[in-house]
């Protein structure tokens, strides 16, 4: 059973019923979900975790949703994995990935949308909608589909076919928006204060944002009850970056591991980097961008929890850090290279943002860390296709194969860069 | 009437500017503030605007030819 009690304004503490609405009417501060921690205890234990099932549900306890609603694609429990080779490379003793590209839509999106259907579902609602540039429409879309609900989803009109696809395949009802990124936004605030649809982000978006808590679960739960020095996240509205603190939180306030001292660092793309630029000029008060980079799915220049995570770096000593396009695309590469993980940009962000933390200094070689790695790599092969291993190139003949491979390995001896990948 | 909730965002340059008061005056807007920041480096307010749409309209556009950027209260919601 879900131990939800209420919604609290972040700011004023003020309650409310747990209703689809977002925002305080007092203060206009967001709305997050409060538990009631005491019943909690004690009828939540690593005994009780551990019997449930391989999937993000072995926490329904936890999440502010009847778990009878839910529709289950098999998201979450994803592998937590020890990273030796990449860790080497970065300077790290010991480092490991979250590894959520492999959840049913290839991105950590379906924990938030898990929650935020299965709550929509309780509230009644018959329809459910959301507007994204690619992972958060193809998870609305495929859990919409099992469910059988109506779904409406909004997308820029400049997108990438694959990610046009990857949503429209569950055959929603798929609205093009001729405009800019600043048009969809507009129109899609409006829409969601004048249809009675569940708008995932929007009208039940303090249920939806818990859904990320889990990655905090399983992190504490995999690496045997307990929570790590530092994480490395990437960040976009801020929320997942805040979320997988407050699940380590939770853990601790319910007895089940010690309490945190988890460094949280976050990592954005220097084209669209609000909140990593605020934190390196000391303030909580971010300034929106236009966003401007390859990470797509990290492009939000006005981040609705960028306050809160900026806040989250400083109550655990953790930090910021930025990565350009051509470091996302390095380190995409890298993390393919050691660890056999394909990643979409936003996996990229993260390992070149955790490459700069270890380098500058701010996370230490002996901090145990871990990086979360959360989309897959097909959804943007345009950032890497260019940038890959050549194909040798031969007819159906061994002498030749053997004359070409003895002349690409004769290459790749030379020095300094002259050898083919 | 209709009411639009929004973030104004001010640039060093801007925030001494009595941009709000003049908005509410210049417009047949009222303007409601629930909370704001300012440092050295940038402002916010977070505020309602009542009136009629046409003219929430029109007072947003006042506000954006000043140099504010004007936002929907709930920040981006085209998410990755
Ligand atoms: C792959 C991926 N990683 C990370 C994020 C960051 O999410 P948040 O908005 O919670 O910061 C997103 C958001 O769209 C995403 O698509
Ligand atoms: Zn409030």
């Amino acid at each position: 059973m879900s131990f939800d009690r209420a919604l609290r304004c972040r700011e004023c503490g003020r309650e409310y019923p747990l209703a689809p609405i977002f925002s305080c009417e007092f203060c206009f501060g967001p709305l997050e979900v409060a538990y009631d921690y005491e019943a909690m205890r004690g009828r939540i234990t690593r005994e009780s975790i551990a019997a449930g099932p391989a999937t993000l549900w072995r926490y329904a306890d936890l999440l502010p949703c009847d778990a009878a609603y839910r529709v289950d694609i098999g998201t979450g429990f994803t592998p937590l994995q020890r990273a030796d080779r990449l860790a080497e490379a970065v300077g790290l003793r010991t480092l490991w990935l979250k590894n959520d590209t492999v959840n049913p839509t290839w991105s950590f999106k379906d924990r938030v949308v898990s929650v935020a259907i299965a709550r929509a579902r309780q509230f009644g609602f018959e329809a459910i909608a959301c507007a994204s540039t690619g992972n958060l429409a193809n998870s609305v879309c495929a859990h919409a589909a099992r469910s059988g609900m109506e779904v409406y989803v909004f997308i820029p009109d400049d997108l990438e076919h694959g990610k046009v696809v990857g949503s429209a395949v569950y055959h929603p009802t798929l609205v093009m928006v001729d405009g800019t990124y600043d048009d969809v936004n507009r129109l899609c605030t409006e829409l969601s204060q004048s249809y009675p649809w569940a708008f995932v982000n929007i009208n039940v978006r303090p249920y939806y944002a818990e859904g990320s808590r889990t990655l905090g679960f399983e992190v504490a739960e995999q690496l045997g009850w307990r929570a790590p020095g530092a994480c490395v996240v990437p960040m976009a509205s801020g929320s997942l970056f805040t979320k997988i603190r407050k699940g380590f939180s939770e853990f601790a306030e319910l007895g089940l591991i010690e309490e945190p001292a988890t460094r949280m660092f976050g990592a954005q793309a220097s084209g669209c980097s609000p909140i990593t630029t605020a934190h390196q000029a000391g303030t909580l008060n971010f300034v929106p961008q236009k966003p401007d980079t390859i990470a797509r799915s990290l492009a939000i220049g006005n981040p609705a929890d960028g306050y809160y995570a900026l806040k989250t770096m400083q109550e655990t000593g953790g930090g910021a850090e930025m990565a350009t396009d051509e470091e996302i695309v390095e380190g995409i590469k890298l993390l393919a290279e050691t660890e056999g993980i394909f990643s979409e940009t936003a996996g990229g962000v993260t390992v070149a943002c955790l490459r700069k933390l270890v380098e500058s200094g701010a996370i230490s070689p002996e901090e145990e860390t871990v990086a979360f790695i959360t989309g897959a790599g097909l959804k943007t092969v345009e950032a890497v296709s260019g940038d890959v291993a050549d194909p040798l190139r031969v007819p159906a003949r061994t002498e030749v194969f053997s004359e070409a491979l003895a002349e690409r390995r004769r290459a790749a001896a030379e020095p300094a860069g002259a050898g083919a990948r | 009437m209709a009411s639009r909730r929004v973030r104004f965002t001010f640039e060093p340059e801007l925030v001494t500017e009595p941009v709000i008061y003049r908005v509410g005056h210049l417009y047949d807007v009222v303007t409601n503030i629930r909370m704001a920041d300012v440092d050295e480096r940038v402002g916010w307010v977070i505020l309602e605007l009542s009136g009629e749409p046409a003219e929430i309209d029109r007072a947003i556009a006042w506000a954006e030819q000043q140099g504010v950027r004007v936002d929907p209260l709930a920040g981006d919601v085209v998410e990755g």
